[in-house]
């Protein structure tokens, strides 16, 4: 099944799916472009396209089919990246989301109450911060564990902490909103 | 034959002997520190005694409290396993005061064994060839700089009571000698209590060798084959294989007459291993002997087809060998892989923690003797071997091919370990041709491990985004699943992987039905 733009928003909403990422590995930056409509997966990776097929066989790990080929693929999540294992080589990723990279810059530049949400679901490990503290923009309010990996949700500006809507435990889905910075 | 037996170790031989046990229909008793409590030795036993703290001299090498509990379980022998108590003539002796047989030799064949000085002495009685040098301590400098020039340099300085490459020298000028013969006795003072030194002529990257015997306590001794153990960092073995690539049936022979004569002469019974030295010329030489069971006793069980565990067992309830050594043939060739929790960008540094994820190899002429389970935290305190991985093949290609394709098989997630350096010796050219030294190891690391594969690294990354991608959309995409995942938000980071993994499983089994 094919996906594009257009799609996107009407996916999302019914529980399909389509992302963007930036995947880094070794130094190269890839463009990645993933949606899955029920079990079936696009993909296109550099502007390409890529038949692949993906089934999760147990916790972290992925049975991948890239054309024809096979591979087992395990995940580890550290603090600040994935690690990928394939064929017995291990593959060190930052993934970025530019869509929310692009929210976030743009909501630097507003004025107003912008709200923090979760970019994916997990469980809020840390707040960083107190109802009415100042923050600068960039500065850490919690902190959302998923996967192991763990994900500074960041101050879009710099402002008062206004409401904080979520403690340390509580389950998050993603979306929610976590936190409102003034 | 006994009844009961504990086993005064942990870890995967531990486990080993526990295995061996229960084959005989023999109960096996765990004895464990405080972070042990939920080891797989724990787990496997049919009792277990606790017997302190972590810290090994609290427990695994306390000799009081494993008698104690040897005691206080009523068994009728003690197993020391490799490490800690095994080499201890004192804790040898301590158990035949207390009533309880100690599997493995009489401490008197021990203590013999255990100085290098008095070991080699005896191997000079009985005509076993030494590697050239003195076979008592140095008395003063002016006579340690006549045997090095009558050996000729470069000659090595060793502890006599040494381990470990502690107390160890490498001289290569007369100039040298004097201040390492000083640094030698200071550091042998303090790690052995004992400043005894001696000397032997060097022999560089030399082939380790060692030759497996078995002696019932009827006086009957015989040799299992070699193993080749020359795949060594900082002087601990890596890989073992037997038989040894270089070693034929004519010097096998010689090999194991020589180790049958060093067990006849120090009067030994149970398992042992004879460690030989061999130069570049073919020659070897005795370098001592290890009067317990080796790690690497798998491959020997292997080509011979002899458990040596439940011989040591047996020979210990006083059987006699029913074989001789005509009865004994090599059939195929086995290799081990010391899987250990060490990082391998990181100078191969211990890393011990929790195990989040593992995949053990099985299938044909694979045995994987483990001491680990997922969910296990390997804790700080003791060495960082995780298990042994040993392949076995008619021959030695077939058991290199098994190996590889198991270690393929082979995945220990959340902690760092080995398992990419046996890919690259399996691969190395001059290991899979047997060209194998002391030096083999480094010399291969100093080596370009080679250019990363540019189609895996897409793969990689597809890989890399759909983790991500099924991480942020599991609950949210499924109103059923999202309830769940908040019910039991308690729940590890892992329980939104077996998530996806059902919804996974589910909407396939949709698809395949419509």
């Amino acid at each position: 099944m094919q996906l594009n733009a257009r799609h996107h928003r009407l996916l999302t909403s019914c529980g399909y799916f389509y992302m963007k990422y930036n995947v880094k590995i070794g130094g190269k930056n890839y463009q990645l472009e993933l949606g899955r409509d029920a079990a079936r997966w696009s993909c296109r990776l550099d502007g390409l396209e890529v038949d692949v097929d993906a089934i999760p066989v147990q916790p972290a790990v992925l049975s991948l089919r890239v054309g024809h080929e096979t591979y087992e693929v395990k995940c580890e999540c550290t603090a600040d990246h994935i690690q990928v294992w394939v064929r017995g080589e291990c593959y060190a990723a930052e993934v970025r989301d530019p869509r929310s990279l692009r929210a976030r810059t743009r909501a630097a530049d507003h004025h107003g109450p912008r709200k923090l949400t979760a970019p994916m679901s997990g469980k809020i490990v840390r707040v960083l911060t107190r109802e009415g503290c100042e923050v600068v923009a960039g500065a850490g309010v919690v902190v959302v564990e998923a996967m192991k990996m763990q994900n500074e949700i960041k101050s879009p500006k710099k402002g008062t902490v206004q409401k904080i809507l979520v403690n340390e435990g509580t389950a998050v889905n993603a979306g929610d909103v976590l936190a409102i910075v003034e | 034959m006994f009844k009961k037996i504990l086993i005064a170790n942990r870890g995967e031989i531990a486990v080993r002997v526990i295995r061996a046990c229960h084959e005989m229909g023999i109960a096996a008793v765990a004895v464990y520190s405080e972070v042990d409590r939920a080891a797989l030795h724990v787990r496997q036993a049919d009792e277990a005694c606790p017997i302190g703290a972590a810290t090994a001299s609290e427990s695994y090498l306390n000799i009081p409290k494993i008698l104690d509990a040897a005691k206080r379980s009523g068994v009728d022998a003690i197993h020391p396993g490799y490490g800690f108590l095994s080499e201890n003539a004192r804790f040898a002796q301590a158990c035949a005061d207390a009533g309880v047989k100690f599997i493995g030799p009489s401490a008197a064949a021990m203590e013999m064994m255990g100085s290098k000085t008095r070991a080699r002495q005896a191997m000079e009685r009985a005509g076993i060839a030494l590697v050239p040098g003195t076979a008592s301590g140095l008395e003063s400098f002016a006579q340690a700089e006549q045997i090095a020039a009558k050996v000729g340099y470069p000659v090595m300085l060793k502890a006599a009571a040494g381990g470990g490459g502690k107390g160890m020298r490498l001289v290569h000028t007369p100039k040298e000698l004097n201040p390492a013969l000083e640094s030698a006795r200071s550091e042998a003072e303090r790690a052995f209590g004992d400043d005894e030194v001696y000397m032997e002529k060097a022999i560089i990257n030399p082939r380790h060798i060692e030759m497996q015997v078995l002696a019932d306590e009827h006086g009957n001794a015989i040799y299992l084959g070699e193993r080749e153990c020359s795949i060594q960092r900082r002087h601990q073995k890596v890989l073992e294989e037997s038989p040894a690539p270089i070693v034929d049936s004519e010097m096998r022979r010689k090999m194991g007459e020589a180790a049958v004569r060093v067990a006849k002469a120090a009067g030994y019974s149970n398992a042992g291993t004879v460690e030989f030295l061999m130069d570049e010329m073919e020659n070897f030489f005795f370098l001592e002997m290890n009067t317990r069971l080796q790690v690497e006793h798998p491959v020997t069980e292997l080509v011979t087809g002899i458990d040596l565990v439940h011989w040591q067992i047996r020979i210990a309830a006083g059987e006699k060998l029913p074989f001789v050594q005509n009865d004994i043939q090599i059939r195929g060739h086995a290799i081990e892989c010391r899987i250990y929790a060490e990082d391998p960008d990181n100078n191969y540094f211990p890393s011990p923690g929790m195990i989040s994820l593992l995949m053990e190899p099985s299938g044909p002429g694979i045995r994987l003797d483990s001491g680990v389970y997922e969910g296990w935290n390997v804790p700080t305190d003791y060495d960082p071997l995780l298990a042994k991985l040993i392949g076995y093949g008619s021959d030695r290609v077939q058991a290199i091919g098994r190996l590889r394709r198991a270690l393929g098989e082979y995945f220990v997630g959340g902690i760092k370990n080995n398992i990419s350096l046996f890919r690259r010796i399996l691969h190395d050219p001059d290991f899979r041709a047997g060209n194998v030294d002391t030096g083999f190891l480094d010399t291969m690391l100093k080596k370009d491990s080679g250019q990363a594969d540019t189609k895996l690294s897409a793969v990689a990354v597809i890989a890399a985004g759909m983790f991500v991608a099924m991480g942020a959309t599991v609950s949210a995409s499924d109103p059923a699943n999202a309830a769940s995942g908040s019910k039991n938000n308690s729940g590890k980071a892992a329980s939104g992987w077996k998530g996806a993994a059902r919804i996974e499983a589910l909407r396939t089994n949709i698809g395949g039905n419509s």
